[in-house]
């Protein structure tokens, strides 16, 4: 019987909860790397035994650990993030210009591709690559030359979190930057190409469809639907049909579409979930009811899936890395909250439960599924 | 031989109990020692000072028997009750919460 692994990153450090398939009960090992903040976990799709983590903190700086055994043991790999030449500028908070400067590793992608290859998401917003399974790291630093003088932090820092390959295409990649947009490559990264046409940030930006400055929260994409990209946004719930050319608006009847988190059901391609976010200052689902919302038309239409889930008196935040879903029939979905609970659904967020209810606050989750 | 006392992030990162001896003569440097201590312990790279300018870390200290070293320039002599063995070097993250 096949095995379900999630990995969970928290302010605190890492935790890997293991069940069967039938994800009836879960063990719980952790916190691995306890103190230190674990922005992400991610397991390798071609050697699922290789995770890698990013593990950081203000005093001590950017650690990256790799496991080749599933989590049981660690070794600190590479971690000399240098942006290659000049890196110039970027916008601060007040509108000045502020140079780079490194900050942390938000997400961490394994090449679906190559065993040994594996992308690194940066604040300041940049995108590494390491081709030796993490122990150097090289920017792809084409990617600024996209009006990166105009980027700026949004509340959590100027940060590259979300990071999707096509599967059908190892040359495709898009990266989304918060707050920058989306921007996707067709040469494996050599060059870049904004991909924000559509968008609109009236409350945010001066000129509200800017080609760059967008606050993207994430994006997501089923492996068999590419080209298909749903994104939440600041505000607004977005959808592209044609690789990010054009997006249009998919909120429809959201009770807020403000949120961090977006994934797609594994099983059903135009199947996609939500957490809905009262505000961008009141950070906590609407009426104190956390509610995650599932579309099954690809948005517009959405539904409240509310069983096993507190409906009174709940004001967590779900971060954007902390929803994921599994590959198992049926789909598994999961997430954490600010206020350390992990819960999860084994039938596509019909019913809810909980696995960990104290974590420390939750910042990633993956989900992985084992021969 | 000179001790080393890190903070215990440090300490759980590198597999050390909160001593760490290093085998060196003076004289000997801020910067000597660190070299020394991250040929040995390479996860302590980038972890007390940033790796290519090899400034040290804004919430990172360094003392000595009470005293205060962390502004003087790296590559000036630290005090010889260190590098006899007298007294260990500090290194000391900052009370910042958290």
């Amino acid at each position: 019987m096949s095995k379900v692994r999630l990995l969970v990153g928290t302010h605190k450090g890492a935790f890997i909860l293991t069940s069967d398939a039938t994800r009836e009960t879960w063990e719980i090992e952790g916190p691995l790397f306890a103190g230190w903040e674990i922005y992400h976990l991610k397991g390798s799709l071609l050697n699922p035994d290789r995770l890698y983590a990013s593990q950081s903190s203000g005093w001590f700086g950017q650690v990256i650990q790799r496991s080749e055994d599933g989590g049981s043991t660690w070794e600190a790999v590479g971690n000399n993030f240098t942006y290659q030449g000049d890196p110039g500028t970027h916008q601060g908070y007040d509108g000045s210009q502020k140079p780079w400067t490194f900050k942390r590793i938000w997400k961490l992608e394994p090449s679906l591709m190559d065993d040994e290859t594996v992308y690194a998401g940066a604040e300041d917003a940049a995108l590494f690559r390491s081709k030796d399974g993490g122990n150097t790291w090289q920017e792809l630093p084409s990617l600024r030359n996209i009006k990166g003088n105009l980027w700026a932090p949004g509340a959590g820092g100027m940060c590259l979190h979300s990071i999707i390959q096509d599967q059908a295409d190892p040359l495709r990649l898009y990266a989304a930057i918060s707050a920058a947009g989306v921007f996707r490559t067709s040469d494996g990264g050599e060059s870049w190409q904004a991909a924000n046409r559509g968008l609109t940030s009236p409350y945010e930006l001066p000129d509200a469809d800017a080609e760059v400055g967008h606050c993207v929260h994430s994006i997501a994409m089923h492996p068999a639907q590419p080209g298909v990209l749903f994104m939440q946004k600041h505000w607004d719930v977005m959808r592209s049909d044609d690789a990010g050319e054009l997006w249009h608006e998919v909120s429809g009847n959201l009770p807020s579409d403000f949120g961090y988190a977006i994934a797609v059901h594994s099983q059903e391609p135009n199947t996609i979930f939500v957490v809905p976010i009262k505000s961008d200052s009141e950070h906590y689902p609407p009426e104190g009811k956390l509610r995650v919302y599932r579309s099954r038309t690809g948005g517009n239409e959405w539904e409240a899936l509310t069983r096993g889930l507190p409906q009174s008196n709940c004001y967590v935040n779900v971060l954007r890395s902390a929803l994921a879903v599994d590959t198992l029939d049926p789909c598994g979905v999961y997430f954490g909250t600010t206020g350390g609970q992990v819960y999860y659904s084994k039938d596509g967020g019909d019913s809810w439960s909980t696995i960990a209810k104290d974590f420390p606050p939750v910042f990633s989750v993956e989900a992985q599924v084992l021969p | 031989m000179i001790h080393i006392l890190l903070p215990a992030q440090l300490c759980s990162l590198a597999n050390v109990s909160r001593q760490v001896e290093l085998e060196m003569e003076a004289p000997a440097s801020i910067s000597s020692v660190l070299d020394e201590l991250e040929a040995r312990y390479p996860m302590l790279r980038g972890t007390i000072r940033d790796q290519v300018s090899l400034q040290r870390r804004p919430f990172i200290r360094f003392f000595v028997a009470g005293e205060d070293i962390s502004l003087e320039a790296p590559t000036d002599p630290i005090p010889e009750s260190v590098t006899l063995g007298e007294e260990p070097l500090r290194i000391v993250g900052a009370m910042a919460g958290g």
